[in-house]
């Protein structure tokens, strides 16, 4: 636990340290930080009330690929952000599917780039995130209350008004903190589709004051107000208690006898198709350009992707090595206050720390790995440690009496028994490492790039067929680290 | 002889009292009103619940600074009392060693226990593969390797059929007598005391009586049992 907290908090005392010297913000700061916070509260509100529609859709109809729709939205998250840049490009950019098709009716193409650009690819992620968590809370509604309604002969309207309102007046503000928090610290979608004085995030503006102005004492202070934005977010999402992300049970259906309307089932079933397409479209048009580009991929691609892979495979190591002393302590307060630390602030303290003894370079895939699994800590911790106590609550005596303690507790018992919690958070931490494009921005040279960092080059470099073919190998990468951790869990 | 010293032991409002002794080789029930502290008094004794005053003894020795597993006690909970995870013959072996490799002579202590409870040829079984009863049997099997000469039963059984209940019921005497335990098991139905108990622990009120031979017990309920026969 300790070393958790020096991980983070001697960076952090660098950032501070090296920030008191560099004067004060310039109206390009303040800019950067109206923008953080106004992209992150459209796309929470975006996102949030898109997903009302389609969780109600999800929580009273019953179809088939409704498992395979519920499991689609949970997709978003080990799917790595340039990836899914580049599909949104291919539908929703200059040369996409959309601009194309407007293009037949003699209308302008679209452009992506900006703040609406940002915004959207934040409710690419986040829509099926709160659909999830409205859906959870959907789900709470006792099937008796329906049943009631029912008999009562209550008519849609007033079946929303006594059960459901109450229930979003509970789950929304949730969701919007959420969502808000998580788009705050934006910064591969900021990279890839903002930019500009005009659609800066703080994240960002680290990055640049980094990378372009060399201006040390700049990045820190902005790491600090970044810091402070974060930390303020993650204490207004603490008070509200979030719903848990990850819950089980979405594959319940409460029977409904409000909405067997005709117009109610066809509203539903076009909102669903709507989610699906927007959701669907981006990756299907991955595939697409990603086959023919795989064969245009420079060498580096490869070396990027062994690159990626290790990290993945390094970083994960850590972070079950973290997780399991800190779940079976009161560590989780000190993970979730890391989420207020974000990769970007994390690797400037690192920097300023590790570049009197190594080149950044160097110590590139190491810190980021490291970094990695700082951030995937909270989500680890948060799939392991009730698990953890369930099997301490229902085993803890029994081993007691049998002189199970130590090593053997956790060998014959705790590990058996939290396979399936550790496949999956070890699966989510392997393909959000692999998937990330961050902290290593900062660090690389030339010499060394992960996937993700290689196929942005590409991007920036305009060699667009390359950079769809890396996009399907890093695409292919994450979901087959997922895949193999997950099944893992599943035994034999 | 297990002597309860001016025990008091609870948690939160709720404390228990204790001050009697019990024999050894004498099975004993446990019986009274639900909340009226029986698993408080079998928690002490097994050391899961430190007392706040007096002393657990097994014959003369203070067991207060041993841990749980240190104690001369073999303990059976309501539920979970094997893990799923693992074989029935797995289950019954962590009596002997928390390792996974067991020796030969091991391995054939291990078919004898399951031999004894009727589970020859089940070893190999997992407990969602097992009935209720069965699963019972192999938690008495591993009890059994255990060799702890006090075994508290928590009501174990209390989710098998009566017919069941009975056979485990027969079937933890027949092996007390053989391995000469002491046992004290807690239970709701009077009909399991006049089974197989020697003594009834009458618990109400917090406090613990000490132990009266079943037959005169029943015969002569004092107020605190008649209230709670009805």
């Amino acid at each position: 636990m300790a070393g958790v907290a020096g991980a983070v908090l001697l960076p952090l005392a660098a950032v501070v340290w090296r920030a008191g010297g560099a004067g004060w913000l310039s109206a390009g700061d303040w800019a950067a930080v109206r923008f953080s916070l106004t992209q992150a509260a459209l796309s929470a509100l975006l996102s949030v009330a898109l997903a009302v529609p389609a969780a109600r859709a999800l929580a009273r109809r019953r179809f088939p690929g409704r498992g395979a729709l519920v499991t689609l939205l949970g997709a978003p998250f080990i799917l790595p952000v340039v990836v899914a840049v580049l599909g949104l490009l291919a539908v929703f950019g200059q040369g996409g599917l959309a601009s194309r098709a407007l293009g037949l009716f003699g209308l302008p193409p679209l452009s992506i780039y900006g703040l609406h650009g940002v915004v959207l690819a934040h409710v690419f992620f986040n829509l099926p995130l709160a659909t999830r968590l409205i859906l959870q809370g959907w789900l709470t509604i006792p099937a008796e209350r329906f049943r009631l309604a029912a008999t009562l002969g209550l008519p849609p309207g007033a079946v929303f008004r006594l059960l459901e309102a109450p229930m979003l007046r509970r789950a929304v503000p949730g969701a919007l903190v959420a969502i808000f928090v998580i788009c705050l610290s934006s910064f591969a979608v900021a990279l890839t589709l903002g930019g500009g004085p005009r659609a800066t995030t703080v994240e960002l503006a680290i990055y640049q004051a980094f990378r372009f102005e060399f201006d040390l004492g700049r990045a820190a202070l902005l790491s600090v107000v970044q810091l402070a934005l974060a930390g303020a977010a993650a204490a207004l999402a603490a008070r509200l208690a979030l719903p848990p992300a990850m819950g089980a049970g979405l594959d319940r259906v409460t029977p409904r006898w409000d909405a067997a309307r005709p117009w109610l089932r066809a509203q539903d079933a076009a909102w669903l198709a709507l989610v699906a397409a927007f959701l669907l479209l981006p990756l299907a048009m991955i595939v697409a350009r990603g086959l023919p580009g795989l064969a245009e991929m420079p060498p580096q691609v490869w070396r990027a992707a062994g690159f990626s892979l290790a990290v993945a495979l390094a970083s994960t190591a850590l972070t079950l090595a973290l997780a399991l002393p800190l779940a079976s302590r009161a560590g989780e307060g000190l993970a979730i206050a890391a989420i207020a630390v974000s990769p970007l602030v994390l690797g400037t303290g690192l920097f300023l720390i590790l570049r009197p003894v190594a080149s950044p370079g160097a110590v590139a895939l190491p810190v980021t790995a490291a970094v990695n699994a700082l951030m995937a800590l909270p989500f680890a911790l948060r799939v392991i440690r009730p698990e953890l106590e369930a099997v301490r609550a229902d085993y803890g005596r029994l081993c007691l009496s049998l002189g199970l303690r130590g090593r053997w507790f956790w060998t014959r018992v705790a590990l058996p028994r939290l396979r399936r919690p550790l496949g999956f958070a070890t699966g989510l931490t392997a393909a959000l490492s692999a998937g990330d494009l961050g902290v290593i921005a900062l660090f690389a040279d030339p010499e060394r790039a992960t996937l993700p960092l290689q196929m942005y080059r590409l991007m920036g470099a305009y060699r667009m067929e390359a950079a769809a073919g890396a996009a399907l190998l890093l695409l292919a990468m994450s979901l087959a680290l997922f895949w193999v951790f997950d099944r893992g869990g599943h035994g034999a | 002889m297990l002597e309860l010293e001016d025990l008091r032991a609870g948690h939160g409002d709720f404390r228990l009292a204790a001050e009697w002794h019990l024999p050894a080789g004498r099975i004993a029930a446990v019986i009274g009103p639900s909340g009226g502290g029986k698993s408080t008094l079998l928690d002490a004794i097994a050391g899961f619940l430190a007392p706040e005053a007096g002393r657990v003894l097994w014959h003369g020795r203070d067991l207060g600074p041993l841990a749980p597993g240190e104690r001369p006690v073999a303990m059976l909970f309501q539920d979970n009392n094997l893990f799923p995870h693992l074989t029935a013959a797995e289950n019954v072996a962590l009596a002997l060693t928390p390792k996974r490799r067991l020796t030969a002579a091991q391995r054939a202590e291990v078919e004898a226990a399951l031999a004894r409870v009727g589970l020859e040829g089940f070893g190999a079984r997992r407990p969602a593969e097992l009935s209720g009863g069965q699963q019972g049997r192999v938690a008495l099997a591993r009890v059994l390797l255990q060799r702890k000469p006090l075994l508290l039963l928590d009501e174990p059984f209390s989710a098998l059929g009566p017919a069941q209940r009975g056979e485990m019921l027969d079937l933890v005497a027949e092996l007390a007598r053989e391995t000469g335990a002491t046992v004290l098991m807690v239970s709701h139905a009077p009909e399991d005391a006049r089974r197989i108990a020697d003594a009834v622990v009458l618990v109400a009120e917090g406090r613990a009586q000490a132990p009266e031979p079943t037959e005169r017990l029943f015969a002569d309920p004092p107020p605190a049992l008649r209230a709670y026969l009805g």
